[in-house]
């Protein structure tokens, strides 16, 4: 995929040739996301799709109760500190950003009065400095009014590390400055082409000044809206129970009409996937349940009763595996898996692609996944010109056994290849999850008819995710030949997704293992675009140059790709949700309302 | 007695204190920490966790933490959790009263049953009331709470649709409603837990019976021509019942410990299910907080149930 090719189709899109979302999906397909896509258009000078007036209620409240459920319930309240999606989402009931994605990828206004463009001034200088306009009119939910002394202050609380805010790194690179009382200015370092991050969906909630104001840094955790919300949100707060439940009433001052159409909302936590897929899609007690994984064929069961449906809402993260490239086995300059060392198989380009032949990704989908995966979506489902010729997958154990032989693997006695003595056995890891579980099986399965020996070793969640130095089976240190686990791609933007094959990001004793670069690959030439990538100005020209990393990583089998993984929801059959595989489940909150019954 | 009180209290110190070293050092032993969550996410930088683990003061080392945290709980400041940021006692009072009232009241069914059954199968050993009572307490301790909890849920919630199993501590309503549904959410995980207690407890309560019931002083009783309602509840209950009062002391923790596989299943925000969820994210302040009032209350209700031991049966004397 060339720059110019892009080009092409950015004029089909302006042409009217080809559809706007024909365009996003093509890109999501190249591995891109979709705000990333609709950025390029933005740039361009194409106007956003207008989002199609779902919403059909005509009254505030008087829409009964949403029950939703969470089998991770929020553990707090306030979106700065939020230790996972859970606690984003739960504080997204009373808070709002000043935009939010769609599943298109555009930028959808909430408490701006527009999304800025060069077009209408609002993104100056190439995108050193945007210039945000608020809605006027809005009041926090005790009654005072919103304005741009919020959004200063929220940047000012969230970048002063005593704070101790998770979304530190999106502020602390920015400077914002209140033109008047409704508009701002944030100013970025150099000119950002992706500008979109402040203030924009998850890590983009304002706080009120009036009532975080005395506790701005080390005080943090002490002021009492923590627990006690108060935002410009479609709901007010009722009550919170850590971990446990949190409840809203409908917000008879809400700045968009008719909105919201429920008078309570419920966030129920605890209990397991399983059995929250059953209260909504079986027996209906509940009209929303987030994350169910559970495999397909129990979902399906479950929806027979028809009473709830599964919502799959594609987004970016994937299901892969990591191919070790050092030696994890054996200490060189005091460490396991040091950068300086070869991995005694997968060093060879050959060996890796043979690994990559060997895993079934089709039987996955079809046997494990069913509708909630699919077979590395990325380069299957685009249109055939866009095809690079090299990053097609496929499952081919001669071929993978032809490959090994060329590379001087020969079998021995007992069917295990081998090689100046030293046999092709491989430690491949992951957490434990029964899904995995199956995969590994899958893989093991095919690599013993190529010669391969593959020892299944499986890690506790807790321990494999975490970051802890002591350990060694963390999927940081990747003391194994082969590992497998999921990555999110949680951000719009691909640049720091790309930052996990810059060879300055390798995990290694140096950093703690806190390096981003699990898999320690190291290829001058993708720092080199990488970097010319983080300052390129042109959209266009920076999407050709994710897609030029993303197939160069694939291309040298330093990771294969496995199962792209989209969101599982499960929803009431009346509800109607607005859900955004590119922004929290509830981004949308204030159009989600429920069919009146037939009849 | 005074004395007696006062040496076994002095003697619970030094008992807290090992068990409060041994806590803390297991689990910060363990593996896992409380910002895992974050690795995963591509956009929290790796410095935001390093940063909060200095603040919250996560790399310095273990007895350095531990005095720290010993000298805050001797002023009476549990800390606060890691992952919610709020104060340990806020969450632990904010789980109590359900923790109380669901498992509270499913002592109280185990005991209605034990209690007129145990007795009942022990004044008629060998009957077919005694095998039937039998086989059904042996059914009943040997099922596991996930498993009946899951039988019951397929039974009066999916099959029959009576009963929801989503437990709500927040109901709003007043008055007979609120009652209503709140006993009938309770039902299920009440059921649970009760039956599974009352099980084995009738066999204990069978086997204090029997082994009082064929005392010399019963067969005097009966022989001096007493009704034999009156030998059974007079005499031989009063004093079968001494060990199974103890018995019952010592499980009082446990009303205060939550069930933790059955709060999971039916989604009671109990004690049990704060601690599993705290375990599960290595949130150490309230593992540390819930574990150790734990192991004060099983200490205190020995001492009660000691106590009450002597005052049952005066041939005990304290010194």
């Amino acid at each position: 995929m060339q720059e110019s090719e892009l080009r092409a189709l950015i004029e089909d899109v302006r042409t009217g040739e080809l559809p706007r979302r024909r365009f996003i999906q093509q890109m999501v397909g190249l591995g891109l996301t979709a705000p990333m896509a609709s950025m390029m258009l933005m740039q361009a000078g194409i106007a956003q799709a207008q989002p199609a007036p779902a919403y059909k209620g005509t009254k505030r409240g008087g829409g009964g109760a949403l029950k939703t459920l969470w089998w991770q319930g929020p553990t707090l309240l306030q979106p700065h500190f939020a230790n996972g999606t859970k606690d984003q989402e739960g504080s997204r009931v009373f808070y709002e950003p000043l935009a939010v994605w769609d599943n298109d990828g555009n930028l959808v206004p909430i408490l701006a009065a527009e999304i800025p463009t060069p077009q209408n001034g609002g993104v100056l200088e190439g995108g050193k400095v945007v210039r945000w306009r608020l809605k006027k009119g809005v009041t926090w939910h005790d009654g005072k009014p919103f304005t741009a002394d919020d959004c200063v202050f929220t940047w000012e609380f969230v970048r002063d590390p005593a704070s101790a805010c998770v979304t530190i790194s999106v502020y602390k690179d920015v400077t914002v400055t209140k033109v008047d009382d409704h508009t701002i200015l944030v100013s970025f370092k150099k000119p950002t082409p992706f500008w979109a991050t402040a203030f924009v969906a998850a890590e983009g909630m304002v706080i009120p000044k009036h009532l975080f104001g005395p506790y701005a840094g080390a005080k943090s955790r002490d002021a009492p809206t923590n627990l006690k919300p108060v935002g410009t949100g479609p709901y007010k707060f009722v009550d919170f129970k850590p971990g446990d439940v949190v409840l809203g009433a409908v917000n008879k001052d809400y700045h968009m009409p008719n909105r919201p159409f429920f008078d309570t909302i419920e966030m129920k936590g605890g209990g397991d996937a399983t059995s929250a897929a059953r209260a909504v899609l079986q027996t209906g007690e509940y009209d929303y349940a987030w994350n169910l994984q559970v495999e397909d064929e129990v979902l399906k069961r479950m929806e027979a009763g028809g009473k709830g449906k599964a919502h799959i809402v594609p987004g970016g993260d994937i299901e892969f595996i990591q191919v070790n490239v050092t030696d994890p086995w054996n200490e060189v300059d005091g460490e396991r898996g040091s950068v300086k060392s070869k991995h005694f198989a997968f060093s060879d380009p050959k060996v890796r692609e043979a690994m990559a032949l060997l895993c079934d990704k089709k039987s996955m989908q079809e046997f494990i996944y069913g509708r909630t995966g699919f077979a590395t979506a990325n380069f299957m489902n685009n249109p055939e010109r866009f095809r690079s010729k090299n990053t097609k997958w496929e499952f081919n154990i001669e071929k993978a056994n032809a490959l090994l032989d060329g590379a001087g693997w020969k079998k021995g006695g007992d069917g295990i290849r081998e090689k100046g003595g030293k046999k092709m056995k491989f430690v491949f890891q992951t957490s434990i999850n029964g899904t995995r579980q199956k995969e590994q099986a899958i893989v093991k399965q095919a690599a013993q008819k190529a010669g391969i020996d593959l020892e299944l070793k499986s890690v506790s969640a807790s321990v494999f995710f975490s970051s802890d130095v002591a350990n060694p089976d963390t999927y940081q240190k990747f003391w194994a030949d082969l590992q497998m686990y999921t990555t999110t791609m949680t951000a719009p933007d691909a640049e720091r997704f790309m930052d996990q094959f810059k060879s300055d990001e390798v995990s290694q004793k140096a950093n703690k293992w806190s390096g981003r670069n699990i898999c320690r690959y190291v290829n001058p030439e993708y720092d080199k675009i990488n970097a010319a990538a983080s300052s390129e100005l042109d959209l266009v020209k920076r999407a050709a140059m994710y897609i030029q990393m993303n197939d160069m990583v694939v291309n040298d089998y330093a990771v294969i790709p496995l199962i792209s993984r989209p969101r599982v929801r499960g929803g009431n059959t009346k509800l109607v949700t607005t859900l955004s595989g590119w922004d929290l489940d509830f981004s949308a909150l204030h159009n989600w309302y429920r069919e009146s019954s037939p009849g | 007695m005074g004395r007696y009180l006062l040496r076994r209290l002095l003697i619970a110190l030094p008992s807290l204190l090992g068990i409060s070293v041994v806590l803390f050092t297991v689990l910060a032993l363990a593996p896992g920490d409380p910002f895992s969550e974050m690795a995963l996410n591509s956009n929290v930088p790796p410095e935001v966790q390093a940063n909060l683990r200095r603040q919250f003061g996560l790399d310095d080392p273990i007895w350095q933490r531990y005095f720290r945290w010993l000298v805050a709980m001797l002023q009476g400041q549990w800390g606060f959790s890691f992952i919610s940021r709020v104060d340990v006692d806020k969450l632990i009072l904010g789980r109590l009263p359900v923790t109380l009232a669901v498992i509270g009241a499913s002592q109280v069914l185990a005991l209605m049953i034990a209690l007129p059954v145990g007795i009942y199968s022990a004044a008629r050993p060998y009957s077919w009331f005694d095998r039937i009572a039998s086989t059904l307490a042996f059914v009943g301790f040997s099922l596991p709470t996930f498993f009946t909890g899951l039988l019951l849920i397929l039974l009066f919630s999916i099959k029959l649709d009576w009963l929801p199993f989503v437990f709500r501590a927040d109901i709003s309503g007043s008055g007979w409603d609120w009652w209503w549904q709140h006993i009938k959410q309770s039902i299920m995980p009440v059921l649970v837990l009760g039956l599974f207690q009352g099980a084995s407890w009738t066999r204990y309560v069978r086997s204090a019976m029997l082994d009082v019931i064929r005392l010399d002083y019963v067969t005097t009783a009966r022989s001096k021509g007493l009704r034999e309602y009156a030998v059974i509840m007079k005499h031989v209950v009063r004093n079968a019942l001494i060990p199974v009062v103890t018995l019952v002391a010592l499980t009082m923790p446990q009303v205060f410990g939550g069930a933790i596989v059955t709060e999971q299943i039916f989604r009671v925000p109990g004690i049990g299910s704060l601690l599993i969820d705290a375990i599960l994210r290595n949130d150490t302040p309230v593992i540390m907080a819930v574990t150790f009032v734990l192991s004060c209350l099983v200490i205190l209700f020995n001492l009660i149930a000691d106590l009450l031991y002597g005052w049952l049966d005066p041939r005990i004397s304290y010194r």
